[in-house]
This record gives structure tokens, C-alpha cells and sequence, in this order.
């Protein structure tokens, strides 16, 4: 094969390759908005790398989840993604950690883990 | 000896609650240093302008335990309040009435030399803005009688930290004790992970925690978690203190932090008096005045 005919088949393959990666992580989105997160419940699967995108509908916020060692500020007009790769089955109770008023205590949810 | 004299003067006036003695500032070290003997009285969360089932006498509260204080027969030599002053609101024309109106009120204490803090919700929603307008800085140092008092700022933050710049401050200050002084610091939230789920925690409270470590005679007060609560870290003690407003779940007891349901009869809120002498004595004072 020639050098030309590798590259020509080189970069279809790439983008290829991209595509899937995409295609294969999934993601979960999760808005914030004083007091809740919405959804306030997602269910991802153990050992499966899964991409959090987190967006804030009015001022900044945070999601901490100890358990899996998580945490992130969540700024409005942007998106925040978070890579995980959860290693234990469960659920997890994860928080807004950034003071955000009146209900702040209350704005929190729950990242389940199936086996 | 004064410590007995004070118990029995609060137990005369009928406003002795739970004594608790710490054994900290070893006998010996404690009166080499001392300038005496002292009290303080800590008053925390009052949340003046919170309105709800949690607490139906919420106007009233805090007019209540500042007379109780002045009913007290051997005044405190001071007084603080470790932070949550306000409620919070999203209205910053709300939250300078609250602060005016808390002012107010707690200028008919008797002991005109009071100390204030932030707690998150007078200083998190704008960083301390109208708080430092009210009453000036939310972390500074003060001494009295041979204690040297710290006052830590762990709300301006919305994310709960102290920060780089202050724990630079508190790492200066520090140089400049010897390791046998008495230090007490004064902050809001605790600076241990009493329940990070829960926001009882400081983010980055381990590091002053560190600072504070290599000083045989430390001790910390704190409220945010309205209950009391004893806790060390090495051989620092650290107490958190009643609400003024309703107490809170004990830690980790369910789900979800919550307000207790409110009993008239018993509505768990106080102050609380602390004796600095070789030991440090803690005596809860119950609302009673009304």
C-alpha cells in the first residue's frame, strides 16, 4: 500500500474510532436549579465509563458525591462535563456543596450504581 | 473553686443546664499564663427573620435569651456570637434589615463587649458584603486575660473554605504564640467532618486544623449544627454549640438534616457559658426569660 492510500484510509478510521468512543460513553445529563437537581436520580452501570454533564439554570452550584470521590462547580452558561468509571455497586447521595440560599439543605440527590 | 461558685450561682438563679468540663490547659501550664479565671457566654444561630413551624416563637427568641443572659448574677466578661445571625435571603434590602433589626435587639445585652462572625447565611450569597457593613470583619484576633481568641471566616465562601489567603493569615498569627499558649478559636461551621453530607464541614478545615495542631492548649467553638456537640481531633476539643432559633437532628441519625419538631416545653435552644480557667467548663443556659 502506498503511503497516500494509508493516509486516505487513516483518517476515515480515525474519525471512525472518535465516533464510537462517542457513541460508547454514555452521558447523563443533570441540570441544577435552586433547590433540586433535575433528575435527582440517576442509575448508571459498574465498571461502564459514563459521562456526567452538568448545567446550572440560575447561579453557580455544586455536586459532591464523597463516596466516589466526586465533586464539581456547576456555572450557569456553561457546560461542566465529569468523567466516572464507577468501581462499587450502590447508591450514592450526592449534594450541592456551594451555599445557594434558602433550601441549599434540601438540594441533593442520589447517583445509583447497578451491578 | 470559682468554677463551683459559678455552678452554684447558676443553679441558685434556676438556669444551670449541662455542665460539661474539658480537661484541657493543663493546671500547671494554664497559671503560669493566666491573667485569671474568666467567663464568656456564646450565643449562636440566632437566624433573626426565619419564620416557620420549626420555631412559632421565632420573633421572640432572641429578646428571650438576651434577657436570660442579663439575669445572670456575675456577668460574663464577654460575649460572642458564632455566626448564622440572620436568616438568609436572596433580597440584599432584606438582608440589611435583618442584620439592623438583629443589631437592635441584641444591643440590650447588658455586656456591651460582644463579638460577632458570619455564618453562611448572613455572608454566603454575597460574600460577606452586608455583613462587614453591619459588623466589620468576618476574621480577626483578640486577647483577653492571657487567651488568645481566633476568629475564622469559613462562609464568606459559598463553597465552605477558609481559603489560601486566611490560612496564610492563621499560619502568621500562629507563628507568633508559643506552643503553651492558650488560643481559642471561634469559627461557624465545624472545622472536622462532623457530617460533610449534611454541609458539617469546612472544606479545607483540615489544614488549619494542621496549623493548630503543634499548640498544646487549643480549643474550638462553633455552631451551625445547632445541638451540642463534643468532638477531638488529637487533643483538641472542639464544641458546637445550641441554636437560637431550633435544634437540628443529632448527625447521621437519618437521611436528611432537619429541624426537630418544635415542643414548647422544651425547646432545646440556649446559650452557653464557658469558664477559662485550668480547665475549661461549659455550663448550658436554657432560654428561660421570657
Amino acid at each position: 500500500m502506498t503511503r497516500r492510500f494509508m493516509m486516505m484510509l487513516g483518517v476515515p478510521l480515525a474519525l471512525a474510532a472518535a465516533r464510537l468512543a462517542a457513541e460508547t460513553t454514555p452521558e447523563v445529563r443533570i441540570g441544577a436549579k435552586k433547590f433540586a437537581f433535575h433528575p435527582n436520580k440517576v442509575t448508571v452501570k459498574l465498571g461502564r465509563p459514563v459521562v456526567l454533564v452538568l448545567t446550572s439554570e440560575d447561579r453557580i452550584h455544586g455536586l459532591k458525591l464523597p463516596e466516589l470521590g466526586l465533586r464539581a462547580e456547576i456555572v450557569p452558561g456553561q457546560e461542566t462535563r465529569v468523567s466516572l468509571t464507577p468501581q462499587k455497586a450502590g447508591s450514592f447521595a450526592f449534594f450541592c456543596d456551594v451555599f445557594c440560599g434558602d433550601g441549599h439543605e434540601d438540594m441533593d440527590g442520589t447517583l445509583v450504581v447497578e451491578a | 473553686m470559682l468554677q463551683r461558685h459559678r455552678r452554684d450561682f447558676l443553679k441558685l438563679a434556676g438556669l444551670a443546664g449541662v455542665t460539661f468540663t474539658a480537661g484541657l490547659f493543663p493546671p500547671g501550664e494554664a497559671s503560669a499564663q493566666a491573667g485569671g479565671d474568666f467567663h464568656f457566654v456564646q450565643f449562636s444561630d440566632t437566624h433573626w427573620g426565619f419564620k416557620g413551624a420549626a420555631n412559632p416563637d421565632s420573633e421572640n427568641t432572641l429578646a428571650k435569651a438576651v434577657a436570660t443572659v442579663n439575669g445572670l448574677a456575675n456577668p460574663p466578661d464577654f460575649i460572642v456570637f458564632t455566626g448564622d445571625l440572620t436568616h438568609t435571603t436572596d433580597d440584599p434590602k432584606e438582608r440589611r434589615a435583618r442584620m439592623q433589626r438583629f443589631r437592635e435587639i441584641v444591643a440590650g445585652l447588658r455586656v456591651k463587649d460582644v463579638r460577632f462572625m458570619p455564618g453562611e447565611h448572613d455572608a454566603s450569597l454575597d460574600a460577606g458584603e452586608a455583613y462587614k457593613e453591619f459588623f466589620g470583619a468576618t476574621n480577626y484576633t483578640f486577647d483577653h486575660k492571657g487567651v488568645h481568641f481566633i476568629v475564622l471566616d469559613n462562609v464568606s465562601d459559598p463553597a465552605a473554605k477558609l481559603g489560601t489567603a486566611q490560612l496564610a493569615w492563621l499560619e502568621a498569627d500562629l507563628k507568633q504564640r508559643k506552643p503553651d499558649d492558650r488560643i481559642v478559636v471561634l469559627t461557624h461551621r465545624p472545622l472536622f467532618a462532623l457530617q460533610p453530607d449534611w454541609d458539617w464541614t469546612t472544606a479545607d478545615g483540615d489544614k488549619a486544623i494542621e496549623l493548630l495542631m503543634p499548640y498544646g492548649n487549643v480549643v474550638v467553638f462553633y455552631g451551625h449544627i445547632h445541638q451540642e456537640h463534643h468532638h477531638m481531633t488529637g487533643h483538641i476539643a472542639h464544641h458546637a454549640a445550641k441554636s437560637l432559633i431550633f435544634p437540628l437532628v443529632v448527625p447521621g441519625s437519618q437521611p436528611r438534616r432537619a429541624p426537630k419538631p418544635y415542643d414548647p416545653a422544651q425547646p432545646d435552644l440556649g446559650t452557653r457559658d464557658v469558664t477559662m480557667g485550668s480547665k475549661v467548663s461549659l455550663v448550658e443556659l436554657p432560654v428561660t426569660r421570657s
